[in-house]
């Protein structure tokens, strides 16, 4: 062994080998994944988010709905049979920050896109044990007042378009406003929730 | 003479947040540990939702709670260590100012539904720019003291000080890189499953560094102190403290498990959390060792009591942890309350007791009072507490564990044999038992808090300044 007692007496060195030690990892397991094809290229149906779709995404971020619903099926017989198809990372290049989770006090929703009605989500949302007894979910009644931030979701579209290349047409971007100016912030996540999903089908074998 | 008062007037400021943000962020968590059992509990107003006060909970545990002690006690760590006296006292203070501003940041925005949605990274982009400000003057000060110690050696718990600070700030800068859309709303630089493994590098990682490595620098310092012996092996804490950093940052994917993260990724996550299980028990042998020859002292110090305690929660969490980071274990446990239980093993059982112990043994130095004003009542917080833990880590162990089964159940005629919503009904009475756990420790904290504040109002001064009237 190299005398520790050196690096006992260095500061400088012992701070340069632990930020040299701890960077390995990142740069293993992260830089690699950048440039994985099945990992940052699109699936051919993937569409990124209408606008509606898009603030729709913000109010679940803004709610905290992953705490207790992940969106991500893994490839078991019990998911699959429960929700539908087990996710492919290529579904979900267009989703910043990703919305997996880790905890499913709720079931997963990677699928829920057309499982429900929007009245069944409209029900659930604003008392969800009127429509599932044993739940234990909170209600969420404000967001049938809450509008959406219309300008917010426009300049969200930009940045998605500007910095990281989602798709967006020219017509999308400068309609966006427009397109959901009055909308409650309810119409907005029923569809994003009816969207989830939808590039692979359920059933899909 | 004015600088040595002001190195323990901020530690004493530390302690003092410490605790009033550990209470509060405890009682958080009781609260939404109601709910999940009485889901009613929200009212319908928005900032009392669970979703909203789960960040926030976590958040004022880990960070308000965790973070000021462990920036406390690293301050009085190193300037007694290195006997050189806090460089630059107002930058120091700006730390605790700065510190606290970003935690009353975090309350006002969690519960308004302003969040970034990255797990224990929630606090939306200017909060991180400011945080990155306080975290750089805190290193300064931290590394500048060490810089003009009169010791030649640098202490072993300043060794895990320093990789906490240094490992801390790298996880943060990457796990928040974004680009702003307007005031609090921001988008990832990462796509979707690229984001996930940096979320969970980070996530996995702000438990290595913050609440491991930082706190075996507590271990490190206090442990010898209470026991009045020196740390059992310097070989072993040489060996344990470079196979911990070195591994830990690896162990990441483990979180993400049969997700769609490339296969690649979840192995190599899976192989260094079983790697992990080594240099962290190293760390609790050594810190249990330590009392060897000592051992009757566990027989009538309830401090140490609660530090070899907490030791143990950590080895049993640091062996939990590897187990469930086995693919097939994984399998059954992941997205279960198993893990929230493993996490409070972890939280409650090595950070909270290893952070109550070392608290009562500064109280008395810090404002030089003989001792707690009573021994009896520390052993009274001992007992709660563990009670508590046990009750709230067996009541997950049991819900995750059936979560899982049911989840899993398949009828002969490959049908699954529960709803999900029948899973959540016979979670129940498991909500409800969790909940008194959590009740029980922080029971526990109020104990703590009335015996501080009947030390601080005490008359048993230890030494009286010569000259000073009586």
């Amino acid at each position: 062994m190299i005398e520790h007692s050196k690096i006992e007496k260095n500061i400088g060195l012992m701070g340069v080998l632990i930020a040299i030690v701890v960077s390995m990892a990142g740069i293993a397991e992260i830089i690699p994944l950048m440039f994985q094809t099945s990992v940052i290229e699109a699936h051919p149906n993937l569409k990124p988010y209408t606008a509606l779709e898009l603030a729709g995404r913000d109010v679940y971020i803004s709610e905290g709905c992953y705490n207790c619903h992940s969106q991500q099926i893994r490839p078991f017989v019990d998911e699959t049979l429960r929700y539908g198809h087990y996710s492919q990372a290529n579904e979900f290049v267009y989703d910043r920050p990703f919305q997996w989770g880790s905890k499913r006090t709720g079931p997963d929703l990677h699928r829920v896109g057309g499982k429900y009605s929007d009245e069944w989500h409209e029900y659930h949302l604003m008392d969800p044990r009127s429509v599932v007894p044993e739940s234990n979910m909170p209600g969420y009644p404000w967001l049938a007042e809450d509008l959406v931030d219309a300008e917010q979701t426009a300049a969200g579209m930009k940045v998605l378009h500007d910095w990281f290349d989602h798709p967006y047409t020219d017509e999308q971007l400068a309609s966006a406003k427009a397109d959901i100016e009055g909308k409650t912030k309810l119409e907005a996540v029923i569809a994003y929730l009816q969207v989830l999903g939808t590039t692979i089908p359920r059933s899909y074998k | 003479m004015k600088f040595e008062q002001f190195n323990d007037d901020i530690v004493k400021k530390f302690t003092m947040a410490t605790i009033i943000w550990g209470i509060i962020g405890m009682l958080v968590g009781v609260f939404i540990a109601a709910q999940l059992a009485w889901p009613a509990l929200n009212f319908d107003i928005p900032f009392l939702t669970f979703s909203r006060l789960r960040p926030l909970h976590t958040n004022a545990v880990i960070f308000a709670f965790g973070g000021n002690a462990l920036i406390g006690t690293s301050f009085y760590v190193v300037y007694r260590t290195c006997k050189a006296n806090l460089f630059a006292p107002k930058l120091a203070s700006f730390v605790f100012w700065g510190y606290q501003l970003v935690i009353v940041g975090a309350v006002l925005t969690l519960p308004f539904g302003y969040t970034q949605s990255r797990e224990y990274a929630e606090l939306i982009w200017p909060i991180d720019v400011f945080l990155t400000l306080v975290w750089v003057a805190y290193a300064v000060v931290y590394f500048g003291t060490i810089v003009k110690r009169q010791e030649k050696h640098i202490y072993v718990a300043n060794w895990f000080y320093s990789a906490f600070i240094i490992t801390i700030a790298l996880l943060h800068i990457v796990n928040n890189l974004q680009i702003p859309v307007n005031w609090h709303l921001s988008y990832s630089v990462y796509p979707g499953a690229v984001d996930a493994l940096v979320q969970w590098w980070y996530g996995h990682n702000a438990v290595g560094f913050f609440l491991t490595a930082g706190f075996l620098g507590m271990m490190y310092y206090f442990i010898p102190k209470q026991v009045g012996k020196p740390v059992y092996s310097y070989r072993l804490s040489i060996v344990h403290f470079w196979a911990l950093i070195s591994s830990y940052m690896w162990a990441g994917p483990h979180h993400l498990q049969y997700t769609s993260l490339p296969d690649w990724a979840q192995s190599v996550g899976m192989v260094f959390s079983l790697i992990l299980l080594a240099p962290s028990w190293g760390g609790m042998i050594n810190g249990i060792m330590t009392l060897s020859g000592a051992w009757h002292k566990l027989r009538d110090d309830p401090i140490i009591k609660l530090m070899i305690v907490s030791l143990s929660f950590y080895g049993m969490s640091t062996f939990e942890g590897p187990m469930m980071a086995i693919k097939t274990v994984n399998a059954l446990s992941h997205y279960t309350d198993w893990t929230i239980g493993h996490v409070h093993s972890g939280a409650l059982g090595w950070v909270a007791l290893i952070t109550v112990g070392s608290i009562y043994v500064l109280i008395p130095k810090l404002w030089k009072k003989e001792a707690m004003y009573s021994t009896s009542l520390i052993n009274v917080h001992f007992w709660i507490a563990t009670l508590g833990i046990v009750l709230y880590i067996a009541s997950m162990w049991i819900a995750g564990v059936m979560q899982g089964l049911m989840w899993r159940d398949i009828n002969a005629d490959g049908t699954v044999v529960y709803s999900f919503a029948e899973s959540v009904k016979a979670t129940y009475p498991y909500y409800v038992a969790r909940m008194l756990g959590g009740l029980l420790f922080l029971g526990g904290m109020f104990v703590m808090a009335y015996n501080i504040v009947m030390t601080l109002r005490s008359k048993g001064d230890a030494k009286p300044l010569v000259g000073e009237a009586a």
